[in-house]
């Protein structure tokens, strides 16, 4: 048997060419979590590519909470309450480029092709792959909260503030990812994409109030400071998980991620209906 | 195509009946060689007798019939840079039955079918399918068409079944029908046991097969199938070849790209040659081969090839043979090569000028019959054996046409 199966059967081919009415397109809302599944399924095959939502976000707690605490915040377990959300928010929000990645590698394979020729609302291929990803950012903020909790982690808004929290943060994220998946259509490696995002992601991430206190930087690093989204995203968290947060802070988040879509999503859209 | 005197190699080979089909079968046994009257014969063939009729349709599909177009195209054009990947492009192709583009590689079949199947925007012309326009009306020609692109359009890391059903539901399917329709399709294409292996694993033919079926989760009105056989030994063409022939058989309208003359010709009711993003020939296979030794055509004093087809040329009555001017050495008429059912077109002296080559390659023993390919010697293979590869491709031939 040098090919394993056996030949296909002409008559049952007929059957199955036939007997096949089209029904009715499905919804966009349908569409989307049919592409969402497809994320999963491919978890599911390649397992390994959970490396990046688990063993990351366990290194950089552990390693600032050690390595920075004493020096920062006096002890490690005051450090771990103001450094937690940041941490949540960091590796969640480094971990969104993979959507980008993931992205531009599904283009060079032909099933891209097949899905844009398919009648279905076509910007649910990227909100599938978004919602698949929301998932994995779901698991790293679990593996994060209960290692936080288990070093000393004691959040004030209680179990209603966490989860508040990471809701904010997968918005967010979700919303952040519009931008990977239109560099995903632009850049022509993942490689180069992954470079990409990374220029812009450290400066993002690390200048911001993730680590140390603002107050202690130059003014004009401060003001970089202020206006970076993800110094408002980490202020937002940590209000939420110690119960302090304002509306205005979330607002502010939520607004952000608004504006992302709106720029970033329509902009996708175009580049999926123009790629070549 | 033996246009040198036969040797009784030939005579022997082509005494043979190829084929069970009886229409042809006299031909093969009458004939040593191919002479004037059998050309003729193809030629009226070629007009009144097409493939489709034997396959039990009644219209003759040429472009100014009345059976509805399922694409029209007009003055299709797309460039990649300096590159004119389709320069020019007027196509009709009715609805039913195979029709298909036969060219070498970067002739711009594949940008022709990604164009219809509404991933590339044409440059100039536009491009109709099933009266829709592709670049305005890009939902309505997707509800319509499916495509199996020249690379596997499935999810290598998914199983076999997880692309037929996530396909299925995006077609809208429920999740029970989806799995049943998933379980329909793998057991026709003989899939149900690697259906829950990941794509990765499977062999080129698996896949392919796997392709087609994701292609017909929904059977489509138009289906477009991007060099469906290439490099899949014998045994999984002709598996792919009877899942188009069941396809067409229910009424889809398959538009098939390829680099194999054999295929094409096995296949296809109407043939387009396309060569550097123009169409240089049109027809039936008949017609093809009917146009073939008509026109004008120079001896080459330098090649044996070239007068081997004057010499064939000159037998069917309707060639005027100069002499003088040389084709050039090289030129496309090699010995090895084979017509695509005799359309090989040539420019000579400004003029266009069909031939037909000589030596081993296809031999057409009538209008419509199922070819044989001729490998010198006593190798006959009605498939091609693709094992010296003169049979294989139009490729170079093709290229030397413009030199």
């Amino acid at each position: 048997m040098s090919d394993g199966p056996p030949d296909p059967d002409v008559d049952q081919l007929q059957l199955a060419v036939s007997d096949s009415p089209r029904p009715s397109r499905p919804s966009a809302v349908s569409a989307s979590l049919t592409f969402g599944w497809r994320a999963l399924l491919k978890i599911k095959h390649v397992p390994e590519q959970l490396f990046d939502v688990t063993v990351f976000p366990i290194m950089f707690l552990l390693l600032f909470t050690y390595l920075f605490g004493g020096a920062l915040a006096g002890s490690t377990d005051a450090y771990l309450q103001e450094l937690l959300p940041g941490i949540l928010a960091m590796t969640v929000v480094f971990i969104t480029i993979y959507t980008g990645v993931t992205l531009n590698d599904d283009i060079d394979e032909g099933v891209f092709d097949r899905f844009r020729t398919i009648p279905v609302w076509q910007p649910s291929v990227i909100v599938g792959a978004l919602l698949g990803d929301a998932v994995r950012y779901t698991i790293a903020s679990t593996l994060v909260i209960v290692l936080g909790v288990a070093l000393g982690f004691r959040p004030a808004g209680g179990l209603v503030g966490v989860l508040a929290a990471v809701a904010l943060l997968l918005v967010f994220s979700f919303s952040l990812s519009w931008i990977w998946t239109a560099l995903g259509f632009v850049m022509r490696t993942p490689e180069s994409l992954m470079g990409v995002s990374m220029l812009i992601l450290f400066p993002l991430t690390f200048v911001s109030n993730v680590f140390v206190d603002p107050r202690t930087m130059p003014s004009w690093l401060e003001a970089f400071v202020a206006i970076n989204p993800v110094s408002h995203l980490v202020t937002a968290m940590r209000g939420l998980m110690h119960g302090t947060a304002t509306a205005g802070e979330v607002g502010i988040v939520l607004l952000l991620s608004v504006a992302l879509v709106a720029v970033f999503g329509p902009l996708t859209m175009y580049l999926f209906r123009a790629q070549q | 195509m033996t246009d040198r005197q036969p040797s009784p190699a030939d005579r022997t080979s082509r005494s043979q009946p190829g084929t069970a089909d009886p229409q042809e079968s006299d031909v093969h046994a009458s004939s040593a060689t191919l002479d004037e009257r059998q050309w003729k014969r193809g030629q009226d063939r070629g007009r009144g007798r097409g493939r489709e009729q034997e396959r039990g349709q009644t219209t003759e599909p040429t472009a100014d019939d009345a059976a509805p177009l399922a694409i029209e195209i007009a003055g299709l054009v797309k460039h990649f840079g300096e590159t004119k990947a389709v320069d020019g492009i007027d196509l009709q192709v009715p609805a039913g039955g195979i029709y298909g583009l036969l060219g070498p590689n970067g002739a711009g079949k594949t940008t022709v079918i990604r164009m219809l199947a509404t991933l590339l925007q044409p440059d100039a012309g536009t491009a109709r399918v099933f009266g829709d326009d592709v670049s305005t009306e890009g939902n309505a020609v997707r509800r319509r068409v499916s495509l199996t692109g020249q690379f596997a359009s499935v999810d290598e890391d998914l199983t076999g079944r997880e692309n037929l059903v996530l396909l299925a539901r995006l077609l809208g399917y429920s999740r029970a029908g989806a799995r049943e329709r998933a379980s329909e399709l793998l057991d026709a294409f003989g899939l149900t046991e690697a259906g829950t292996r990941q794509v990765k694993t499977y062999s080129g033919g698996m896949r392919r097969r796997l392709d087609i079926a994701a292609s017909i989760v929904v059977t489509p009105e138009l289906l477009f199938l991007d060099e469906p056989t290439t490099g899949l030994d014998p045994r999984n063409r002709n598996q792919v070849w009877d899942i188009i022939r069941a396809l067409v058989a229910n009424g889809t309208t398959v538009l098939l790209t390829t680099q194999y003359l054999d295929e094409a010709d096995q296949l296809a009711d109407r043939i387009a040659v396309i060569d550097e993003g123009r169409i240089i020939a049109e027809g039936t296979p008949g017609e093809l081969k009917a146009s073939v030794g008509s026109g004008v055509l120079s001896p080459d004093p330098t090649g044996g090839g070239t007068r081997r087809v004057t010499t064939r040329a000159r037998r069917a009555g309707r060639t005027r043979v100069r002499s003088g001017g040389a084709l050039g050495s090289g030129y496309g008429l090699r010995s090895g090569y084979a017509g695509v059912r005799g359309a090989v077109a040539l420019e000579y002296r400004g003029e266009r000028v069909h031939a037909r080559p000589a030596e081993s390659g296809r031999v057409f023993p009538d209008g419509d019959g199922p070819a044989r390919t001729y490998r010198g010697g006593n190798c006959w293979d009605r498939w091609g054996c693709r094992g010296c590869g003169n049979c294989r491709s139009t490729r170079g031939w093709l290229r030397r046409r413009s030199q």
